[in-house]
């Protein structure tokens, strides 16, 4: 069923080669960024490599944004397969934030495994309600989702701006902070868990969100194309009519899927706020949801591609950030460049190089034993 | 395969000599040699899957052959795409039209030939020129229309007109009849008839043989990818085309008893549709249907048949009258959707397959069911039972003969005629107690027409009630019992099997009312 493509090609040219070969290519033009500033893309390159994965530090942090970027690609996955196209993760992460946010700072004392239950189940439903409003829009009101999300995005940022000065704010503090969460309920830290049972690891904002999200990937796999809601979720969004006509309802189909998916994206708080920040703040988002968009795209819409897509997108924030620390001529900005490069090279130019691969590919005799017939 | 004429003659239009086109293991063109004469109509005939419409896009250059030459007035040509083909005068109409439905016909006509930046003059020039055309081969077209307020015929006529426009001396149409209400075929084959007087080519795809018979000067059979049979026309009869092209002898007509109707399963009291531009599409649409009979309804298509069918299955909103299935009254406020229509025991085959009856990104077993996924027996707690539904699938694909037995080909794969099959399957397989079928044989091969009409006539015999929706008179009056005739969303008439003739039909289709008849539909409705 992961099989994709109408042009038999072996499965790893297009999960392998085909994607090494656009990130190659956005690397490459990256190198020439790099150089026409006056650096050296070799040395740069070589820095966002160490510190994406040559430390324990640089790989925790590379799987901490993995997390974050795992929940937001899958939210955009599973509303890709309901045909609709959500450019509001971003938003419902933030609103679904300000959800993880409230359950935590109601039970104070508790532990920390007592409260992950409710915080994600708030992250999700405010997630959730974020995103089925645009969805409910779309369906009983015609209004197009991909416009509907973005107001959404502006409208989450306003009100969380206004929640965190007016009123959830830390009384007698200066900075848009809430109150901590008790540190009874903090996520325990991966290199904490490690040490646990023995092994050695570098402190970082990793932690115990990673397992939340590989579940998620496993769940979604299985609700998408394994249930009967996720054969109606699909048919929806492959032909509405047919969907209508095998009795699916998909206005109903519409606003379930948008809710499921900014519920997914709403978890990206679990990660962020229940499990490194402690208290609820501003902007904690900080362009995941977005940048889940192209983890998605180029994960092809499928846990098993959004996991390593995920990965590479984790390692070049992390990476970036590296970078900007050790050039001083490097801003932040010109990683924000290369992160847009490979976004072109391997999300929206994903199919430049397909048809050049299906000729070289597609010559090679077809593995079939006889002609069909008889 | 019999010998073409004598291969010296320079006067062939089009000459394909020795194709071979392979589709993974599909062999789809086997050594493939047709040729064709200037002013004649060549017809091309076979089951679906036989390689038809894999030939004509190899002579338009949508496909590349793995082998053969093809000839165009006697010189050899390479044919690597369409505009390869355009400038060697050799134009197709497609079976899904390729036009911007937001543009006029006169901007289709130009797309491509804007010549310049301006388009101004060039517009003017197409118009004077494309006046000549229309004058030229009769036909005529409202130039400044909006493509997408013309019927199909109308659009189908663009078409022709955009392959002539860009200079075709020989025109491929693929199955250009499959949409086409009876006076529009008519009109077309006028059209036809013109192109053949003017010294062009047509060849001709298409699954009737009438049609065959009527107009074609040559027919070539092609069965599994090979040419296996060529005739002159007038030397044939459709008896002999249909057993080439099946491979053995086939039965065009249906055997069936007379019916032995029993108590109504279905009726509907005047219903009314309204739709979202406030236009009654359906007429105070009232009718019964019996256990054990075959209820037709003829009309030109967009008359109210697709309403009709859509209401009674649950999937449009009705907005006045009363819909009753197995003794439960179903009023415009009653839940009533696809699903619950299932649930009582009512299924349906659409008259669009690709629109609604299949999804054709989904592989077959996943089409295979679609509107039945939430089957308890299809599914194993929260899970679907895929390997369950892969069975079913392939136990349907064996029942209905459907080709290739590929559970796991992509439905857009399969030829429509398999795809309909599959469909059927889909649908009679639960043994439903009332049927709708709209267009059950549209664009569906003779093999699989006889097929499909005597698995009808069988569903009946077992006692069920069944509603026939068809432009094809032919089939109306092969498997009806009763005949209910549409005009503009109104039940103009009824006609019993015995009295029923296609003049009378015809009559009725255009409007003129059969008093008595509409007696009957109302006497039936208190049964
Ligand atoms: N693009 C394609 N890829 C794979 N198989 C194809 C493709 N097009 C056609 N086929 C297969 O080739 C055979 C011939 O198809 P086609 O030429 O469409 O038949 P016809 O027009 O006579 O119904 C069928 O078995 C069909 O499934
Ligand atoms: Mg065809």
């Amino acid at each position: 069923m992961s099989a994709g493509g109408s042009d038999n090609l072996p499965w790893w040219v297009t999960g392998l080669l085909l994607p090494a070969i656009n990130v190659g290519l956005a690397l490459a033009v990256s190198a020439l960024v790099i150089l026409a500033i006056g650096e050296d893309p070799v040395g740069a390159l070589g820095t966002m490599l160490r510190g994406a994965v040559g430390t324990g530090e640089g790989i925790g942090y590379t799987l901490y944004y993995a997390t974050s970027l795992i929940f937001t690609a899958l939210a955009v996955a599973i509303a890709f397969h309901g045909g609709l196209f959500n450019i509001g993760g971003e938003g419902q992460a933030y609103i679904g934030g300000l959800g993880v946010g409230l359950v935590c700072l109601a039970l104070p004392g508790w532990p920390w495994w007592a409260a992950l239950p409710l915080s994600v189940l708030g992250g999700a439903a405010f997630g959730a309600l974020w995103a089925a409003i645009p969805g409910w829009l779309q369906a009983y009101r015609g209004s197009h989702i991909v416009i509907t999300t973005i107001m959404f995005n502006f409208i989450a940022s306003s009100l969380m701006v206004y929640l965190m000065v007016n009123v959830l704010i830390k009384p007698g503090q200066m900075s848009p902070e809430s109150e901590a969460f008790s540190a009874s309920m903090f996520l325990p830290m991966m290199a904490d868990m490690m040490g646990a049972i023995g092994v050695e690891m570098d402190s970082s904002p990793l932690n115990f969100s990673l397992f939340l999200a590989l579940l998620a990937c496993v769940a979604v796999w299985a609700f998408i194309w394994h249930t009967r809601w996720g054969f109606a979720l699909r048919a929806t969004g492959a032909n509405e009519n047919a969907a209508l006509y095998a009795g699916i309802d998909p206005k109903r189909v519409i606003v379930v899927t948008m809710a499921l998916s900014g519920a997914l994206a709403g978890l990206l708080g679990v990660n962020e706020l229940h499990g490194v920040q402690h208290r609820l703040m501003l902007n904690f988002p900080a362009g995941l949801g977005f940048t889940g968009i192209a983890v998605a795209l180029m994960g092809r819409n499928h846990p098993a591609g959004i996991i390593p897509a995920a990965l590479l997108f984790g390692a070049l924030y992390q990476g970036g950030t590296e970078l900007v620390f050790d050039y001083p001529t490097i801003s932040r900005e010109l990683v924000v460049v290369i992160q847009g490069v490979v976004i072109l090279f391997a999300g929206a130019l994903e199919h430049m190089f397909r048809p050049a691969l299906v000729r070289l590919f597609s010559r090679r005799p077809v593995a079939v034993s006889k002609p069909a017939g008889a | 395969m019999s010998a073409a004429p004598s291969p010296v003659s320079p006067a062939w239009a089009v000459e394909l000599v020795g194709i071979d086109k392979r589709f993974g293991p599909v062999h789809a063109n086997r050594d493939v040699t047709l040729r064709f004469s200037p002013s004649s109509i060549h017809g091309l005939v076979g089951e679906n899957g036989a390689g038809k419409s894999t030939l004509m896009s190899i002579l338009y250059g949508f496909y590349e052959a793995d082998a053969g030459e093809i000839l165009v007035r006697g010189k050899q040509v390479d044919i690597r795409t369409p505009q390869d083909a355009i400038r060697l005068g050799i134009g197709m109409v497609h079976q899904h039209f390729m036009l911007v439905e937001t543009f006029t016909v006169l901007e289709n006509l130009l797309l491509g030939h804007e010549g310049g930046p301006v388009l101004g003059p060039a517009m003017e020039r197409a118009r004077a020129q494309v006046r000549e055309l229309e004058r030229q081969f009769g036909l005529e077209v409202p130039l400044d229309a909006l493509v997408s307020d013309l019927p199909v015929g109308v659009q189908q006529r663009v078409e022709i007109l955009k392959a002539l426009y860009r200079g075709a001396e020989v025109l491929i149409l693929d199955e250009p009849t499959a949409v086409l209400s009876p006076p529009e075929v008519e009109q077309l084959f006028r059209i036809l008839e013109r192109l053949r007087q003017q010294g062009r080519t047509v060849l001709l795809i298409t699954h009737k043989l009438k049609e065959i018979m009527a107009i074609t000067d040559r027919v070539s059979v092609l069965r599994r990818g090979q040419v296996v049979a060529e005739f002159i026309t007038a030397d044939t009869d459709r008896q002999a085309l249909a057993d080439a092209m099946v491979g053995r002898k086939t039965s065009l007509s249906v055997d069936r008893a007379p019916a032995r109707p029993g108590e109504v399963l279905l009726s509907a009291r005047n219903v009314n549709v309204i739709d979202g531009r406030g236009v009654t599409t359906l007429k105070d649409a009232c009718l019964n249907v019996r256990a054990g009979e075959i209820v037709g309804v003829a009309g030109v298509a967009g008359n109210g048949q697709s309403e009709l069918l859509e209401v009674l299955s649950g999937m449009c909103r009705f907005d006045s009258g009363m819909i009753t299935v197995k003794g439960q009254d179903i009023n415009p406020s009653t839940k009533y959707d696809a699903a619950d229509a299932r649930r009582r025991g009512l299924a349906h085959v659409p008259e669009d397959r690709l629109k609604l009856a299949v999804i054709k990104e989904f592989p077959a077993h996943e089409s295979a069911i679609l509107g039945y996924h939430q089957d308890k027996s299809l599914s194993k707690g929260w899970r679907l039972n895929w390997k369950r539904v892969v069975a079913k699938t392939v136990s349907l694909m064996e029942q209905f003969d459907v080709r290739p037995p590929n559970p796991h080909l992509r439905t857009a794969l399969f030829s429509g005629g398999n795809q309909q099959k599959l469909v059927m399957a889909r649908e009679m397989e639960r043994e439903p107690d009332i049927l709708l079928v709209g267009q059950p044989t549209r664009g569906v091969d003779i093999g699989a027409i006889a097929f499909i009409h005597r698995q009808l006539v069988s569903l009946r015999d077992r006692g069920k009630a069944i509603l026939l929706v068809s432009a094809e008179l032919d089939e109306i009056l092969a498997l009806s019992d009763r005949i209910l005739v549409m005009c503009d969303g109104e039940i103009v008439g009824e006609l019993s099997a015995a009295d029923a003739t296609e003049s009378r039909i015809g009559t009725m289709m255009a409007g003129i009312k059969d008093a008595p008849a509409t007696q009957a539909v109302a006497e039936g409705v208190s049964a």
